[in-house]
């Protein structure tokens, strides 16, 4: 099963390595991975999804916990929660496609946020779900570049992740 | 308010954190710290010949003592050396505190003379990593390096001190921080009191218990705390290789170690059980043997400090997180309140194991006859009654480590020493003279072969600096013992590379660094020289023993088979 693990880790050098360096050894996987500072500098938040049965997460929650730059964490998928992805495409934009693309971005309430004389670049977020759909709406059209920011989440409610 | 430069600090911390010994070997980006040691009393510095060595002699000594060993390297080379050691470290959890020189802050990336990413090779390896930013820092990074590496399940951890960092010109405020706080790092002590309430109820329930205990009783300082309980219970008792000398061999309830090489009696009593007490153990695969086979009508309580420990191969069906010494001393409380179970309870229990024993009584190996080649098993148990079993023992990795595991019995913890985790050959001389050099006045024995003692070897001339009067007991079989065992039984023995040819003239060898060897190759000259080996316990003297070279360790676990499938000899199998 897919679980979306968000970390509050240490914004110290060789942190995100250690987190990242985890999974290549002990053989667990990375679908995405998001890093960003929080609104205390001193720390980072760190989302990573990642597919495995119980035992697996089990270990995967343990061994990120030992390490020392970790200061918590939550496996957002065990509550409802939000997650978001954001992406950027650039689609070839030419002729009657040219609407096509703004048509289709429209249904699935991206923005086109550059525009040259035979290309749009569309901004779009939401679910991995939602995203991947406007991949394969676009395919036929031509996509000429993607780029995903990997998954964000947080808890619904009054859940928190914070010190 | 006191002003030291960077490497002053360094010097000066050690002394106000108690460290007696550190070893290691200089080079240009450690010369800074090097000078500063040369200008103080208080550290003793053990000079190596080699970096590996200083790692596994730092180790040595913290397995003996259950302190921080403390090494001092310097970049590159030095610190690359190193990394063996510190993963021998890490495997089997033992606290040890790695200072590494490192090219000045400017030159990092810039693939400088003796540069290494030494954070990056060793990040798998160790339990934390610092790099100093700033002189200033020194004294609170080296108190969280001491803190972690000690605390909650222990480990190696690595300070990179870039060389600029401890110039001689820049002077900083030095205070010792007598505590530091982690916020990420609040290591369990106590367990979960309703969980150890359900083991004890198991405990008091089961008809077929055994407890296995591991590595944790030994750097938890619980073996006391574990014999009394073992005791109060009367259940038998197997322990890991790393928990050898947690429970006296020599009790009832001891049934010596269990796995890959344990005893008849350990691997069929887990076999059969319904209550296994796993405490400061992690099923590893060289005890579990196959895992979908393991222990098929036992309850399992685990109890350990470190939680990514329990479930991890095998599923606890209670685990305790916790200290095992504060676990056990809960438990012996809670027993106290309850009414003991009857003495009768085990007694079918006890009988089947006393069975199992008398099965293999005088056939766990073959004494060699007058004019044959010796046999390794009755060398490790004339060097048992020859230091009275109150040595302490290191060893290298191979046959001769298995049988000293299985024919020296130990009483006490932290006397016998090893690398189980990682298997590192050339870890046993130097690990000895770690330990050598804190005990002075007690019987250091290294039990090596000559694979292993020629990876090592150079630090002979470490021992004939400092009088370091280890006993090396060379169990010569000419060859990769293990290996060759392996060959024999999965290769038809086609010996691949198994055969040390051309080996040294060992005697000779020894004798160029000054120091006594003598050659053994009947059973006769065996009690004399040993009687003249230890005579004096300041001396080295090197033993080489010629043992017949094609000896197996028994009992071996069939590969993917259960506990209780193993070959107990050449001819006979379970």
């Amino acid at each position: 099963m897919r679980h979306i693990i968000s970390i509050l880790l240490e914004n110290e050098p060789g942190a995100l390595s250690r987190v990242v360096g985890l999974f290549s050894q002990r053989n667990f996987n990375i679908e995405t991975l998001n890093v960003a500072p929080t609104e205390d500098p001193s720390l980072s938040r760190l989302t990573v999804t990642t597919v495995g049965d119980d035992r697996v997460i089990e270990q995967i929650t343990k061994h990120l916990n030992k390490l020392i730059d970790v200061v918590k964490l939550v496996d957002l998928t065990e509550g409802n929660h939000i997650e978001r992805e954001l992406m950027l495409v650039k689609v070839k934009a030419l002729g009657a496609s040219r609407d096509e693309v703004k048509r289709t971005a429209d249904i699935f309430r991206a923005q086109v946020v550059d525009v040259t004389p035979s290309v749009y670049t569309v901004q779009i977020t939401g679910d991995a779900g939602k995203l991947d759909a406007f991949v394969q709406a676009m395919a036929p059209i031509g996509i000429l570049e993607v780029a995903r920011t990997g998954v964000s989440g947080i808890a619904r409610g009054d859940k928190l992740l914070s010190l | 308010m006191e002003l030291l430069s960077g490497a002053d600090m360094i010097a000066r911390f050690l002394k106000d954190e108690g460290v007696e010994h550190i070893y290691g070997y200089p080079g240009g980006a450690a010369l800074h710290i090097y000078d500063a040691l040369f200008r103080q009393d208080s550290v003793k510095h053990i000079l190596v010949r080699h970096e590996q060595a200083a790692t596994h002699a730092a180790d040595g000594y913290a397995r003996a003592t259950g302190k921080p060993g403390v090494v001092l390297v310097t970049s590159g080379p030095g610190a690359t050396n190193a990394v063996t050691g510190i993963a021998t470290a890490y495997m089997d959890s033992i606290p040890m505190v790695v200072l590494c020189g490192q090219v000045m802050s400017h030159l990092i990336g810039e693939d400088a003379f003796q540069e290494t990413d030494i954070v990056g090779v060793t990040r798998p390896v160790v339990k934390h990593s610092f790099s100093i930013k700033h002189p200033s820092e020194i004294p609170e990074v080296l108190k969280k390096a001491f803190y972690l590496a000690a605390t909650g399940r222990p480990g190696p951890v690595l300070v990179d001190i870039p060389k600029d960092m401890t110039s001689p010109t820049e002077r900083y405020e030095y205070v010792y921080p007598k505590k530091v706080k982690i916020r990420s790092y609040n290591p369990v002590t106590r367990g979960h009191t309703g969980q150890i309430k359900k083991a004890v109820d198991m405990m008091l329930k089961a008809r077929r218990p055994v407890f296995y205990t591991g590595g944790g009783i030994i750097t938890g300082r619980a073996s006391e705390a574990l014999t009394d309980l073992v005791q109060r219970l009367g259940f038998p008792i197997t322990t890991t290789l790393m928990g050898i000398g947690g429970f006296p061999q020599g009790d009832r309830c001891s049934l010596g170690w269990l796995g890959m090489h344990g005893s008849y009696e350990a691997n069929m009593a887990m076999h059969h059980a319904d209550l296994i007490v796993a405490i400061g153990a992690r099923f590893d695969d060289r005890v579990t043997n196959n895992t979908s086979k393991f222990c098929p009508t036992a309850k399992i309580v685990h109890v350990d400090i470190d939680p990514s420990s329990i479930s991890k191969t095998v599923r606890a069906d209670v685990p305790i997180v916790g200290a095992a010494g504060s676990v056990i001393s809960e438990m012996i409380s809670l027993l106290q309140d309850r009414e003991p179970a009857s003495p009768d309870a085990l007694a079918e229990w006890w009988k089947s194991i006393d069975g199992w024993r008398a099965e293999r009584e005088g056939k766990l190996y073959e004494p060699s006859k007058p004019g044959e080649a010796l046999k390794p098993q009755e060398v490790i148990e004339a060097v048992y009654r020859a230091t009275r079993g109150e040595a302490f023992v290191t060893t290298d990795v191979g046959q001769h480590q298995m049988f000293a595991a299985q024919y020296y019995k130990f009483a006490k913890p932290n006397r016998f020493i090893t690398s189980g985790g990682l298997g590192t050959m050339g870890f046993g001389f130097p690990a000895a003279m770690g330990v050598k050099l804190n005990f002075p006045q007690d019987d250091v024995v290294c039990f090596t072969g000559e694979g292993s003692f020629q990876m090592m070897m150079q630090e002979l001339s470490t021992c004939k600096q400092f009088d370091v009067g280890v006993k090396i007991v060379n169990l010569n079989n000419q060859s990769l013992g293990m290996v060759r065992q392996w060959q024999d039984l999965n290769y038809k023995s086609r010996h691949a590379h198994s055969y040390m040819e051309s080996l040294p003239d060992f005697a000779k060898l020894i004798e160029a660094y000054g120091f006594t060897a003598i050659k053994v190759t009947t059973i006769d000259e065996l009690e004399p020289a040993l009687e003249r080996a230890f005579a004096d316990t300041h001396e080295l003297v090197f033993l080489d023993i010629y043992v017949d070279p094609f000896e197996h360790v028994y009992p071996m676990q069939v590969p993917l088979g259960s506990m209780r499938d193993m070959l107990l000899s050449k001819t006979e199998r379970t």
